[in-house]
């Protein structure tokens, strides 16, 4: 029987394991090997852990007998190198595992900046169970300083606010969110979080991070301003991981390069999820990620799977915040803008057109129609007999023009189909 | 308690029975009577929204004084003083009445006594001079008298119908679904239309004859001529019972040349003439319905007699299904004709050339100063108010300022005129905003009278609800104001019935037999008799005791001879002739569900919803050589007066011709008065404008933004260069054009304190901004370079709700509810039936004719008049298929 050996046992990993399951195509023994001593659970919830609004129970993706039920073995591990030539990984309990198939999901790291200080105790990024069981410990009515204002660390803040942790964003761009939001949405956005009690500062950088002897830690801006607290959060962005793919010789750039079919350089080996890189992207979100664990479970399931890339949305997980963003967010010369606003109301949209296809959309307030524009982006569907009504979404959308609507993905298939 | 009652339609001349269901003082709900002979139960829409139009909300409530409020003996006294000073300084000729069509026949009758007998002078004239003052004068030289000969009846058994002139789809349309109905019962019934428009009584005849506009004369001579020269006269019938063929006859010859020649000069095919004449020579039972179309002319008089001439030599007067008939166009232009109403009539069908009958009448009034000559005719009314010989002047329920030719000048008249008393239900119209005294009357559903419809037939119309405010009835005003100025014995009725009945006894004072309008057997009616009248066509009297359905019929007429004359036709053509200034020869004409200058059809949405603005018809070529795209801008000048319409491209028009709807007043558009471009060119016997034709100048406008602004009340001065207003349910609706235009500026400074709610499409150019203060919808605005098609209700529906709720609200600029799907542009108002609900009931549910529509959607199942754009859509649609 064939060896299959994933490495990493993040959501990628997990989505993977399921819908290789679902299909039942194939025919290996499957192990998966992960470092967190919690594995495949859902990393998404841990911001509504850290607001103690969820159990940590609860983000569990599957019952704990779920691997042996359907006969994957765990091992809780860590890969120290893979051996293309021997097909085999080292682990660094000394073990080594032969594989007819390698699948690496080893995700990302949290990207530090660099400044004195920041190997502090104190300081603590965002990213797995352990980081937040720490975070946790920080009690209500402490200071806690969040180095970043994008998804992550607005999720971080909000988490720890609705704890009653004092919390200061600092964002080094002008506005918040700034790769998913325009000005106008940040500063809406911003306003709204000031409401929750959480400090903004924007167009800021940390220079400097020093212990204080009360065991806390003082932080010095670019401005100067000096800002105590007893955490400071990093989540500035993320790394791929892909030192073990690097080592092995696959070929690299920002993250592990894979064709269509998820695979790397070495056709016995693929890669999902953040550690990947297709055609120049990596991806920081879940639902490319799961979509290429859709692809990859096909793909090994024997069947013709082919992953065309995402169109990517965001939308802020936070209840107070509803921001959705996919595509671009600000228009080129040429391209069309439609905007509508409420003020009092707090809502706002915002449509990017460019050559009768929507390239782009930025909601604030009501987000219900968020996957509507979604789709439309990533189907590069025709808008021009809905443009009127579009910015009110897909309820106005509907009968007449979604027939048009739809031939447009149909000719859309059918193009990709003759590529 | 709910209780029902029979009444009688206010609008056009059909004269349809109404039934009501009236309930604590409202009028809850409208239905066609199934027992009035008129309509037989049928309603149009226009009918059928009655209720709708009720409100109290437009309406005058009580008498002012240079536009303070007064009350009803401070008014009457200022009136009555006034006249009786203008009379005390410059004589009885310089006071008029100008009224109107939609008075009943007791505010007719009183009125026409006060002028005529007590005040001294002829000046009183009506709105019916622009109506049908020219089938008046053809049927008087043609019958010696004012008798209509035949009755609806006809139409069940004529077995062709000619309509000249006549869209009466539109604009008589239960006589037309009357009309269709007959044509359904009979193989070889057919329809003949002549009207130089495919209108949508065109589209449903059998043949249409679109003639160069004017021309009608020379196609009922050569009909003549024809008949003549192919056997097709009467010639028993003519011997017997008329006079003057030879005359006409030999005028005929020399004016039609060959039938080639005719059919050129009249702009038709040779084949159609033919056609039209053979029907017409083969079919015994014809009935000719005419029109504006023919009255509205400098030749009106004249093109009724071409026609009539025609039936007279084929002794096709007042035989059943055969008649010449004039269709009238309001609901009492009739009992204007029968008391006189008229300035070049007298009173109960006498005249002013009989010295007999002006002693007749003056002693049956115990007239204090009768009147010895005809007074001045509308247009010469108002041009006698323009150079001062008239210095005041009382108009009653009409809308001069608009419905005149050269209408400004009319404006400009009352504006210099000493004393302007206009009386009216609605607070604003063009006219009652001149006004110096404006007097509250009563309208539909409050007045109580007798009116009578284009077959002679009485009808009662009943007060159903009180008086809005403190409106009086019409004869109630002017019998005030007679007794005011001293004629107290005169005037002192108490109630409508003591009208009628004095105006039966005038029609039987010393009548034997010589006037056939006779109302005998009404000379003694009780309250309780006139309460439950019945409708009767008249005579009423020993002899016609329950009416009378024809009149001729024995070939006894009542010209001298008693013979029905022939009357030889010149043919003239309009007055006015396209150069190449003036390239375009201009009609007007009403629309399917307005009626007159909409002061009242404008107050109920589902009528406005057909055709929301004015907009001038033209040929794809002219629209073409103007560089014109349908719903263009367009600037149109004539008569020293521009408009500001857009444009309709359709092949329904003749090159050359276009055509603008009557209805826009100063109230509900900028600039879109269409008798406003007419000059007052006036037929030499009626005095009947020429409003059927004009040549107008015509240039592209290209305004730099044009939109919609939904308010909840109209607005006083709306800021852009052209607009045009709807009421809808909740709010006005503006449809504007002009410069560049900041929408939210422009509220910020109307309501500093309104939050705003804003759409931009920078790619087109469309921008929508809603203004809200405490929660409540104030004010929306859009904008672009060209208007979307939109169904407005929805949004002025709002502006009804205390606070909109966060889904209406997110839902506001885009028009409407996502609950509810667009259904298109209204096409059906009795049902509310869009365009995008029956294109869908065609094309996904297989409904290929009207009545599989009518099942399906019940379109076009109540007024009918929607059938023609039914028809359209359903050809449309299956070209689009193939």
């Amino acid at each position: 029987m064939q060896q299959w050996i994933i490495v990493g046992h993040g959501m990628a990993a997990m989505r993977l394991l399921q819908d290789l399951m679902l299909l039942a195509r194939w025919d290996a023994q499957i192990t998966v090997i992960g470092e967190e001593s919690w594995q495949g659970y859902n990393r998404i919830g841990l911001s509504d852990v850290l607001a103690g609004v969820r159990e940590l129970e609860s983000l569990a993706t599957v019952a704990p007998d779920w691997f042996e039920k359907h006969g994957v073995s765990c091992v809780h591990d860590w890969v120290c190198r893979i051996d293309r030539k021997a097909r085999h990984v080292m682990l660094k309990s000394g073990e080594r595992l032969r594989y007819d198939r390698l699948i690496l999901a080893t995700g990302s790291s949290p990207r530090l900046p660099d400044v004195p200080g920041i190997d502090l105790p104190g300081v603590r990024p965002f990213r797995t169970v352990a980081d937040v069981e720490q975070l946790l410990s920080v009690p209500a009515g402490a200071r806690a300083l969040v180095l970043g204002g994008g998804l992550l660390g607005l999720e971080a803040a909000t988490g720890l606010a609705g704890r009653g942790v004092d919390v200061t964003v600092v964002h080094r761009d002008d506005w918040l969110m700034n790769r998913q939001l325009d000005s106008f949405a940040a500063g809406w956005l911003e306003e709204a979080l000031r409401q929750q009690g959480i400090a903004v500062r924007t167009g800021e950088e940390v220079e400097a991070i020093s212990a204080r002897e009360n065991g806390g830690l003082h932080a010095v801006l670019k401005s100067g301003e000096a800002l105590q607290a007893s955490a400071v959060v990093p989540a500035i962005g993320i790394m791929p991981r892909i030192e073990l793919a690097r080592e092995c010789g696959l070929s690299v750039d920002r993250g592990i390069q894979v064709d269509d079919q998820l695979r790397t350089s070495d056709p016995c080996i693929h890669a999902l999820g953040e550690c990947a890189e297709h055609r120049g992207v990596s991806y920081g979100l879940v639902a490319p990620l799961y979509e290429q664990a859709h692809q990859l479970a096909a793909h090994l399931g024997g069947l013709p799977a082919a992953y065309q890339g995402s169109a990517v949305s965001t939308q802020l997980k936070v209840s107070g915040l509803p921001v959705f963003s996919a595509g671009v967010t600000e228009g080129e010369t040429g391209d069309h803008v439609i905007v509508w606003q409420d003020e009092s109301h707090r809502e706002y949209r915002k449509l990017v057109i460019r050559s009768g296809c929507l390239i782009g959309a930025v909601l604030f307030g009501d987000i219900r129609d968020g996957s509507f524009y979604h789709d439309l982006i990533e189907r590069a569907a025709d808008i021009t007999s809905v443009r009127e009504s579009l910015v009110f979404g897909a309820a106005f959308c509907g009968a007449q023009p979604s027939d048009s609507l739809q031939n447009t993905e149909k000719d859309t298939e059918n193009n990709r189909a003759a590529a | 308690m709910k209780r029902v009652c029979e009444t009688t339609c206010p609008y056009c001349g059909v004269g349809c029975g109404v039934q009501a269901t009236v309930q604590d003082d409202r009028v809850l709900a409208v239905s066609g009577d199934e027992r009035h002979p008129a309509n037989r139960g049928r309603l149009c829409v226009k009918g059928s929204a009655l209720h709708e139009t009720l409100s109290h909300e437009a309406r005058l409530l009580h008498p002012e004084i240079q536009g303070q409020r007064a009350d009803w003996d401070a008014a009457i006294a200022a009136v009555a003083e006034g006249l009786k000073e203008t009379i005390r300084l410059y004589g009885p000729d310089s006071v008029a009445f100008y009224v109107s069509g939609q008075l009943l026949t007791e505010d007719y009758y009183v009125a026409n006594k006060l002028m005529k007998g007590f005040i001294g002078s002829g000046n009183i004239d009506t709105n019916s001079r622009l109506c049908m003052s020219s089938a008046v004068a053809g049927y008087k030289r043609a019958f010696g008298s004012d008798t209509v000969p035949g009755s609806y009846e006809d139409i069940d058994s004529a077995d062709l119908m000619v309509l000249i002139g006549s869209n009466a789809a539109w604009t008589h349309p239960v006589l037309f679904q009357r009309m269709q109905a007959a044509r359904q019962k009979g193989e070889n019934r057919r329809m003949v239309v002549i009207d130089p428009r495919r209108t949508a009584t065109a589209g449903s005849a059998d043949l249409h004859l679109p003639l160069r506009p004017g021309t009608d004369a020379l196609l009922f001579n050569g009909l003549l001529v024809w008949l003549a020269d192919h056997g097709g006269l009467d010639t028993g019938y003519v011997e017997a019972h008329t006079e003057g063929l030879g005359a006409a006859l030999a005028t005929a010859r020399r004016a039609a040349g060959s039938l080639e020649e005719l059919a050129d000069e009249c702009g038709l095919a040779v084949s159609d003439v033919h056609t039209f004449y053979q029907w017409f020579a083969r079919t015994p039972r014809t009935v000719s319905f005419y029109s504006m179309g023919i009255n509205q002319s400098t030749s009106g008089v004249d093109k009724s007699n071409a026609i009539i001439n025609v039936h007279l030599a084929t002794g096709r007067v007042g035989q059943p299904g055969a008649s010449p008939f004039s269709i009238t166009g309001q609901p009492n232009a009739m009992g204007g004709r029968e008391v006189g109403g008229l300035s070049n009539q007298l009173a109960a069908h006498m005249d002013w050339d009989d010295p007999e009958a002006i002693d007749r009448v003056a002693r049956f009034w115990n007239a204090a100063n009768m009147a010895q000559e005809p007074g001045a005719m509308a247009t010469e009314l108002f041009e006698r108010v323009h150079s001062g010989a008239i210095r005041a002047v009382w108009i009653m329920a009409t809308n001069p300022v608009v419905s005149m030719p050269e209408a400004a000048r009319v404006r400009e008249a009352l504006a210099q005129c000493d004393l302007v008393v206009v009386s009216d239900c609605m607070a604003h119209t063009d006219t009652m905003d001149l006004a110096h005294i404006r007097l509250p009357a009563t309208g539909w559903s409050e007045k109580d009278g007798t009116v009578t419809n284009s077959e002679r037939r009485i009808s009662r119309q009943r007060a159903l609800v009180k008086p809005a405010g403190e409106a009086r009835h019409d004869w109630w005003i002017i019998s005030r104001v007679a007794q005011a100025m001293g004629f107290d014995e005169a005037f002192g009725y108490q109630a409508p019935v003591d009208i009628f009945r004095e105006h039966a006894q005038l029609t039987a004072y010393e009548n034997n037999g010589t006037r056939d309008l006779d109302l005998a057997v009404w000379a003694d009616i009780t309250a309780a008799e006139y309460q439950a009248l019945t409708p009767l066509q008249w005579p009423v009297n020993d002899q016609w005791p329950m009416g009378r359905t024809r009149w001729f019929q024995d070939g006894r007429f009542n010209t001298p001879s008693r013979r029905g004359r022939l009357f030889p036709v010149q043919p003239r053509p309009p007055q006015s002739a396209p150069d190449s200034v003036q390239r375009y020869r201009f009609n007007t004409g009403r629309l399917r569900d307005q009626w007159h200058t909409m002061t009242r059809t404008g107050l109920a949405a589902r009528l406005t919803s057909h055709v929301s603005e004015p907009r001038l018809a033209m040929h794809p070529e002219d629209a073409g050589r103007e560089g014109l795209q349908d719903r263009d801008w367009v600037c149109l000048r004539s008569a020293g007066q521009a408009a500001r319409v857009r444009i309709e491209i359709t092949k329904d028009q003749r090159r050359g011709d276009v055509f603008l709807p009557i209805h826009w007043t100063r109230q509900y558009a900028s600039q879109a008065v269409a008798s406003s471009l007419v000059p007052t060119r006036i037929d030499p016997i009626s005095g009947q404008p020429e409003l059927k034709h004009a040549v107008i100048q015509l240039e592209p406008w290209q305004p730099e933004v044009q939109g919609y602004c939904w308010l909840p009340e109209p607005l006083q001065g709306p800021p852009w260069a052209a607009w045009f207003r709807r009421d809808l349910e909740g709010g006005t609706l503006y449809q504007w054009a002009g410069n560049r235009f900041s929408a939210r500026q422009w509220l910020e400074a109307r309501s500093p304190e309104a939050d705003f709610q804003i759409y931009s499409d920078a790619g087109s150019g469309a921008e929508r901004v809603a203004a809200f203060v405490q929660g409540q919808l104030k004010a929306v605005i859009w904008l672009g370079q060209a208007l979307p098609d939109i169904a407005p209700e929805w949004i002025a529906e709002q502006f009804s709700s205390e606070t909109i709720d966060a889904a209406t609200r997110r839902d506001l600029l885009a028009g409407r509810s996502s609950g509810v799907p667009d259904v298109g542009p209204m096409i059906c108002s009795c049902h509310q039936i869009g365009r995008f609900q029956i294109e869908h009931a065609i094309l996904a549910e297989g409904c290929c004719s009207v009545e599989a529509l009518g099942r399906e959607l019940r379109c076009g199942t109540q007024c009918g008049s929607c059938i023609p754009d039914l028809r359209d859509l359903l050809q449309a649609n299956a070209e689009g298929e193939a």
